[in-house]
């Protein structure tokens, strides 16, 4: 199939960047969609001109690595997809695509399709974690976690920090993030001694990220590739809202 | 090259004890004083970043992706062994250091397999205390499933993406201490060459990917957990920027390299679809726990797979291996989906590729419960090939996966150069000819969370460490080499892509230097691959400069010592004139065509060392002794 890509190009942070429009050929329905940018960036090279910057690793759905928006959704048409798993069959001879970079205050341009995601780093160094010194750990089996309960924090495990999330809320909030975050360990038991502190701490760090607002457009939970509910934002509040009201320390209730 | 394994003496049981009781420690005061650079953030490089920031030592982790949770050991999908025996199904420590030594094909050391089998219960103790949702029953205890190789259930598992839920443990633990101010990641930072002075390992050069500028930065000791080199083959299932420069540009410092041709070839991938394609997608191993693996009997049969009739359909494995069926190893595994499709029975559009069937499985037990099992893998399965496993079997080739090689170390994991140390896939310790489902998981965390915190302080203790002097000339000529390296690239301004030549040699060498091996075929590849490399070195397009964002030249880079690395493989498998594990000469093999071991002459470690750019490499060994286990031809019948 042949396709019509117009894509967003940007030297570096200081570039003001714009969109060049480039046509190819041949494209095979069995491409995944960066295999298509490969081919196109082969050709490129070979013309002389620079290749288009993405970011990419696993191209399994699993590393978060690579993401930008295809025709304005968040990793393109497919629900509960990365770019890298993407696939051109779903596309048509003759499809215009219009790709641009994940677009947030919080996240500074690089180059091209690549945006600097260090604020997700430094909100999850904030307190996004158990602190458990390795070689003090009781037998695995002391701590009986109900099925349910050790799958509902997977759900929210499965996160792949691509930042998605961010670039289709209107508000450019990390809420759906960082909500899967604090879901994860606060379902656990051994999450809970640090639950309180950790969303004190880890709100703290996204309101100083510039990150936006929740009111609830849901875009996030709507293009997220792995399909992280909503329901993680509203345990992030409550934990968030009875660590400010009542402190430190256990937040007790089971969940 | 003196080789000291520097195995403790005593019993097997009781060496790890007895090392960690007599090593020699370094003072909680004085831990703060040494910087220790550690390259890779994966299960090794991130736990060893936590557990040494947990001691007090000053840290610094190196990654060439934008997050320390980006490395990939984040796609593992199947699950990770421990001798817990929480089945009460007759697991032990021995047995499972066992298991292990026997998939191996008798080609690792006793002592180093003993210590990981004994560690992999304090790693599940401690996984689960960092958060890791592992599977569990309904009873609230913790599920296992079985994994190829072995009897027993010993596999700990987080549905179909185990290593992402282990490495957010040990990326939550970095974390932990980067806030604690003990360590620091520096991302999208590259490592071009390794700092070597007075004998001694004393730094690294890096590159920023963004900005370009090559920098160096200086430590006590160096720690390279930079993963495997599967790549070399072009198609694997690593990730795209999964390398083999850190270990290759130690190498030419003088860290030796070990068995770098033992590398594993992975029964159960998606099959090649054309010849854009960039990578392999592996379908876990789990998968064989219930899926049944089939050809159909006649050659050239292009019926769908449900005209096909039970009996005209040949479940191989279960034929030929009944104790084991289809949880064989993975080398044998492979190494006969390659011969039915050799014989013309392969299926799909390239007629390179086997079923894996869930008909009988999904009868058994319902969807419901395949579903919980392996939802994601089916899920990925079907966005990929659109086609519905549930109701269609399986299409599945063997693809490159895992690097048994790597660098040479000792049992405190160091390597031929004081001070430079090689953890999890990176080196070639603990795996032998083949490496076990399940185990590399484990072996990463081991190396990083449990063995180098105890090893490391013995060198630390008994150096001396002076200060490097950041202008002195031996850090001068490192930088200044890399520096070159990338510009002589950048300068050949040839025609052709990097991804073409790197597709050319991946071709040759899994042809040659794949499942199936000959002296003739691999002098071939020498040949071929030599070729190549100075078509590379002439005719190679790199666009764009080194002071900015550039991937062609990060990819240049890397396609460049593959080619190094390539050859050193063929080598280094010529010189084995033996069949072991998943190194397969078609020389030696037995009447049933399997492998033919010849422990007279090759139970040894092949150890190589390099002499110089224009110099062939030198071949040492490294004698394997086993006391405690009896070398048997292994049989999975
Ligand atoms: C698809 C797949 C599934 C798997 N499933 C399983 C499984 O179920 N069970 C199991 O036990 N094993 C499995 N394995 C194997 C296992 O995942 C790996 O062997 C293991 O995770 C490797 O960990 P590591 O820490 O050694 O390296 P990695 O996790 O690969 O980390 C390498 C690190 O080094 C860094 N790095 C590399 N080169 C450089 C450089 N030049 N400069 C700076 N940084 C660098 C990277 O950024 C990264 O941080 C699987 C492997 C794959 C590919
Ligand atoms: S490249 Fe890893 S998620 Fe897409």
């Amino acid at each position: 199939m042949k396709l019509t890509l117009e894509i967003w190009r940007q030297k570096d942070a200081n570039d003001k960047g714009h969109f060049e429009t480039y046509e190819l050929d041949n494209v095979s329905s069995h491409m995944s969609f960066l295999e298509m940018l490969d081919v196109l960036n082969q050709e490129l090279i070979e013309k002389g001109e620079e290749p288009v910057a993405f970011d990419h690793d696993c191209r399994e759905a699993i590393c978060g690595t690579c993401g930008f928006v295809i025709n304005g959704v968040a990793h393109g048409h497919m629900k509960r997809n990365t770019v890298c798993q993407l696939h051109m069959r779903t596309f048509k001879d003759g499809d215009h695509l219009v790709l641009e970079p994940w677009r947030a205050k919080a996240f500074p341009m690089v180059r091209d399709l690549i945006v600097d995601r260090s604020a997700f780093e430094r909100i999850q160094r904030a307190g996004g974690y158990i602190s458990a010194r390795t070689g003090s750990a009781p037998d695995a089996n002391s701590i009986l976690i109900p099925k349910e309960q050790a799958e509902a924090a997977l759900d929210f495990a499965e996160c792949i920090g691509c930042g998605a999330c961010v670039a289709s809320c209107p508000n450019g909030a990390a809420m759906l993030f960082v909500g899967a975050r604090i879901a994860h360990l606060g379902f656990l038991p051994q999450g809970q001694p640090e639950r309180a502190e950790r969303a004190k701490a880890m709100v703290a760090a996204m309101e100083q990220e510039g990150f936006g607002a929740c009111t609830n457009y849901t875009s996030c939970e709507a293009t997220c590739p792995k399909g992280v509910s909503i329901v993680g934002i509203a345990k992030m509040n409550k934990d968030y809202f009875n660590a400010k009201l009542f402190g430190g320390g256990n937040l007790g209730g089971k969940e | 090259m003196k080789l000291e394994a520097k195995i403790p003496s005593g019993p097997l049981a009781d060496k790890w004890t007895e090392y960690k009781a007599h090593t020699a420690l370094v003072s909680p005061a004085n831990k703060r004083k040494h910087t220790i650079l550690i390259v890779g953030t994966g299960l090794a490089g991130g736990g060893a970043a936590a557990a040494l920031g947990e001691l007090g030592y000053k840290v610094k982790a190196f990654c060439y992706q934008d997050s320390a949770r980006r490395a990939h050991s984040i796609a593992a999908q199947g699950g990770i062994n421990a001798a817990k025996n929480y089945q009460n199904d007759g697991d032990t420590v021995f047995r499972l250091f066992y298991d292990t030594i026997k998939g191996g094909d008798f080609r690792a050391r006793e002592a180093n397999t003993y210590r990981l089998a004994e560690i992999s219960n304090e790693i599940i103790d401690q996984c689960v205390a960092q958060g890791v949702p592992f599977g569990r029953e309904y009873s609230g205890y913790l599920a296992n499933r079985t994994f190829g190789g072995a009897q027993v259930s010993r596999t700990f598992y987080a549905r179909g993406e185990t290593g992402q839920q282990l490495l957010l443990g040990a990326y939550n633990s970095l974390n932990a201490q980067v806030n604690a101010g003990n360590v620091d990641v520096f991302e999208r930072t590259e490592m071009l060459d390794l700092i070597v002075i007075d004998g001694v390992a004393r730094g690294i050069v890096v590159r920023d990917m963004v900005s370009g500028e090559v920098s160096s930065h200086f430590g006590d000791a160096v720690l390279l957990c930079t993963g495997g080199y599967s790549n070399v083959f072009f198609l694997s299932t690593s990730a795209k920027g999964c390398n083999g420069s850190a270990l290759w540009r130690a190498y030419k410092r003088g860290a030796a390299f070990a068995n770098p041709s033992f590398t594993q070839i992975h029964p159960t991938a998606i099959p090649q679809s054309g010849d854009f394609q960039s990578k392999l997608t592996l379908m876990s191993e789990s998968l064989r726990n219930d899926g049944r693996v089939w050809v159909p009997k006649k050659a050239g049969d292009d019926r769908p797979p449900n005209q096909i009739p039970e009996d005209e359909r040949d479940y191989y494995l279960e034929r030929i291996y009944p104790s084991f069926g289809n949880m064989v190893p993975r080398d044998v595994a492979s190494r006969n989906a390659k011969n039915v499709c050799d014989e013309g029975r392969g299926i799909g559009p390239t007629k390179r590729g086997v079923y894996l069937d869930f008909a009988v499985a999904i009868e058994r037990l319902g969807v419901d419960v395949i579903k919980d099992r392996y939802g994601n893998l089916f899920e990925m399965y079907e966005m990929i090939n659109d086609e519905d496993p549930y109701e269609t079997p399986m299409m599945i080739y063997p693809a490159p996966h895992y690097t048994m090689g790597g660098l040479w170390v000792d049992y405190d994991l160091m390597s031929t150069i004081p001070g430079l140390f090689v953890l999890g896939e990176a080196n070639f310790s603990d795996h032998g000819a083949n490496r076990l489902g399940a185990s590399a998981l484990m072996q990463g965390l081991a190396d990083g969370f449990f063995v180098i915190p105890n090893t490391l302080g013995q060198y630390i203790a008994k150096g001396k460490h002076p200060e490097v002097d950041p202008n002195c000339d031996e850090v001068r000529k490192v930088e200044q080499d890399a520096k070159d390296f990338n510009q002589k690239l950048l300068d050949i301004k040839g025609s052709k892509t990097v991804d073409y030549f790197h597709r050319a040699m991946g071709m040759i060498m899994l042809d040659k230097c794949g499942m199936a091996r000959s002296k003739e075929g691999l002098n071939e590849a020498i040949e071929k691959i030599g070729k190549l490399k100075e078509e590379f070195w002439a005719d190679v397009k790199v666009p764009g400069t080194g002071e900015s964002l550039n991937q062609e030249l990060e990819k240049a880079g890397r396609v460049a010592d593959y080619f190094d690395l390539a050859i050193l493989m063929c080598l280094d498998a010529r010189e084995r004139e033996e069949s072991c594990g998943g190194h397969f000469r078609e020389e030696h093999k037995t009447e049933e065509g399997e492998a033919r071991r010849d422990d007279e002459n090759f139970c040894h470690v092949t150890v190589w060392e390099h002499m110089g750019e224009d110099q062939a490499p030198q071949a040492h060994k490294e004698e394997l002794e086993f006391e405690y286990v009896e070398l048997t031809q292994r049989s999975y019948k």
